[in-house]
């Protein structure tokens, strides 16, 4: 039995931290007003939401009227790929992604293609990064938009989106970047990145559920996206989540302050558990980029064994993880991400993912540490590869 | 990036943290090798035969969770069996053996069938046809 679980899964979701539950209870309770109210209840709500519009505007170098709250991030890169694609419908149809984005943004692009946009995936190097010239050599005078991740959320890989933005710019075409994995843990700045629009997540950087933010750079056209009454400026309808959003300002206020450290250490801990592996395990492999990756962020292929029955064993230990192995999908089709990244599916069913956070702590990585070489030979002692291979080197 | 273990019976995880019969036999009269890399699943199924009885039946498998209950779950129930009573096991059989799987992990039962077949396929080839017991041995791939 494990002593105390262990949670490695921080690029999943996180946990909201007690001073966000604390900024939240009140508009459960007290201040339930509806910000569209004129009486007071509802002014008190409608302080409490621009107030949290502005801090998450801060987090991200953005001016609060440029800032749209919305369920979360797969509604934030639904909202910006599509609310760009029907704005511009009449200039052009073409749209510039990547195929290692989050499903939220390609199964976005593949609805547009069935409604007759033309969209280009862009491949990657074996490291996840996009070639900021395969950029400009995919756009065209019908290319509306470009969307590339900030950071992908399976190997960590943080692209280079400073370049993108700008090839996307001098083609005159507007930029998203899905920085879901990376606003509150790395330095975000919608003026640096050069993004036209940016999508954010609160419950990725210890806020709530359900409640994201899409970043609009003021001049940028793009169509309303839920249509009701005249909240978020027309572009959102519907009551606010008052709770969420405070929330989710709160999260933002606080990652504000303590990211840079933040993310000092977990870089530490990242390198630790990456250098503990390699030593303790043959046949491991580091998948994304060595440097240029998200500071919680350990992405390994094993070889000869497969992923779910590591994440088995590991949660049997009282430690959660992740995989990109088919087995542990709906679909039976390993990540599309390390496919992508050239990885065979033998490989890609190996995969796993231990991603860190607020609580991890070193003794956490010495943990793992422990366990997984133990679980690995377990499970490469029933695997008929690891024998093949012994057999024939 | 799905968690799904949620959804395994208590007898798939037991059979998971203490798989039977994991091995390979040396000298054995029938072997299975099913399923392939690429998709993630590969069984090896190994067994003994005496006088037309599975005495012995071992495997190794690459795989979920599902694919090593489900091996280790066929190799329980095959042992003791006439080659005609495992070539009725079917890979329901298995999988209610285990109180059910997850419709996703269906076909790791399958592969487990399959593997058990194989293997007494290659029994039946290594004695030229004449090895099975009664010698009906309708086989089909």
């Amino acid at each position: 039995m494990p002593e105390r679980k262990i949670y490695m899964d921080y690029a999943a979701t996180t946990p909201v931290r007690p001073e966000v539950v604390e900024a939240m209870l009140p508009y459960f309770t007290e201040r339930y007003g509806n910000p569209s109210s004129i009486h007071s209840f509802g002014q008190d709500a409608r302080v409490a939401v621009e107030e949290a519009r502005a801090k998450v505007a801060s987090l991200i170098g953005a001016r609060p009227e440029e800032i749209v709250f919305t369920s979360g991030g797969t509604e934030s890169d639904n909202f910006a790929i599509k609310g760009v694609a029907y704005a511009l419908r009449g200039k052009g149809d073409h749209i510039v992604t990547s195929s290692v984005e989050h499903h939220a943004v390609l199964e976005t692009c593949k609805s547009l293609e069935n409604e007759g946009f033309k969209v280009t995936y862009l491949p990657v190097d074996r490291y996840g990064t996009v070639d900021p010239e395969d950029v400009r050599k995919a756009i065209t005078e019908r290319t509306i938009l470009v969307s590339v991740m900030h950071a992908n959320n399976e190997v960590g890989t943080v692209q280079p989106i400073e370049e993108i933005s700008k090839i996307a710019h001098e083609r005159g075409t507007y930029f998203h970047t899905d920085a879901v994995q990376t606003v509150g843990h790395i330095k975000v700045d919608v003026e640096e990145l050069g993004v036209d629009l940016l999508s954010t997540s609160a419950h990725k950087l210890y806020g709530p559920k359900g409640v994201g933010a899409l970043y609009i750079r003021k001049g940028t056209r793009i169509a309303p996206f839920v249509h009701g009454g005249e909240q978020e400026r027309g572009r959102r309808a519907g009551t606010e989540n008052v709770p969420g959003i405070v929330g989710f300002g709160r999260a933002a206020e606080l990652a504000r302050a303590e990211y840079e450290d933040e993310a000092r250490r977990l870089s530490e801990l990242r390198d630790k558990l990456i250098e503990g592996l390699r030593e303790r395990i043959d046949y491991i492999h580091l998948n994304g980029h060595p440097t240029r990756r998200l500071p919680g962020n350990v992405h390994v292929t094993v070889e000869f064994v497969e992923g779910e029955s590591m994440l088995l064993n590991l949660d049997i230990e009282g430690i959660a993880a992740s995989t990109g192995s088919a087995c542990s999908s709906g679909s039976l089709e390993p990540s599309h991400v390390l496919l992508a990244m050239g990885l065979s599916h033998e490989l890609a069913h190996g995969s796993l993912r231990f991603t860190m956070g607020r609580w991890s702590t070193e003794e956490d990585v010495e943990r793992v540490l422990e366990v997984l070489p133990e679980v690995v030979a377990r499970l490469r002692a029933m695997s008929p590869l690891y024998n093949v291979r012994n057999a024939y080197p | 990036m799905r968690d799904v273990w949620s959804m395994y019976s208590d007898k798939v995880m037991e059979h998971f943290r203490n798989p039977r019969n994991v091995g390979v036999i040396e000298d054995p009269d029938g072997v299975g090798h099913v399923g392939n890399p690429v998709c993630g699943d590969i069984m090896e199924l190994y067994i003994k035969v005496r006088d037309g009885v599975i005495v012995d039946a071992r495997f190794r498998t690459f795989g979920c969770g599902a694919a090593i209950a489900t091996s280790s779950m066929v190799t329980e129930m095959v042992k003791g069996k006439t080659l005609e009573e495992a070539l009725e096991i079917s890979n329901r059989a298995v999988a209610e053996a285990l109180d059910g799987l997850p419709p996703i992990k269906m076909h790791c039962s399958v592969l487990a069938e399959e593997a058990l077949r194989s293997a007494i396929e290659d029994y039946m080839k290594r004695k030229g046809g004449q090895g099975a017991s009664s010698g009906d041995g309708q086989i089909t791939s």
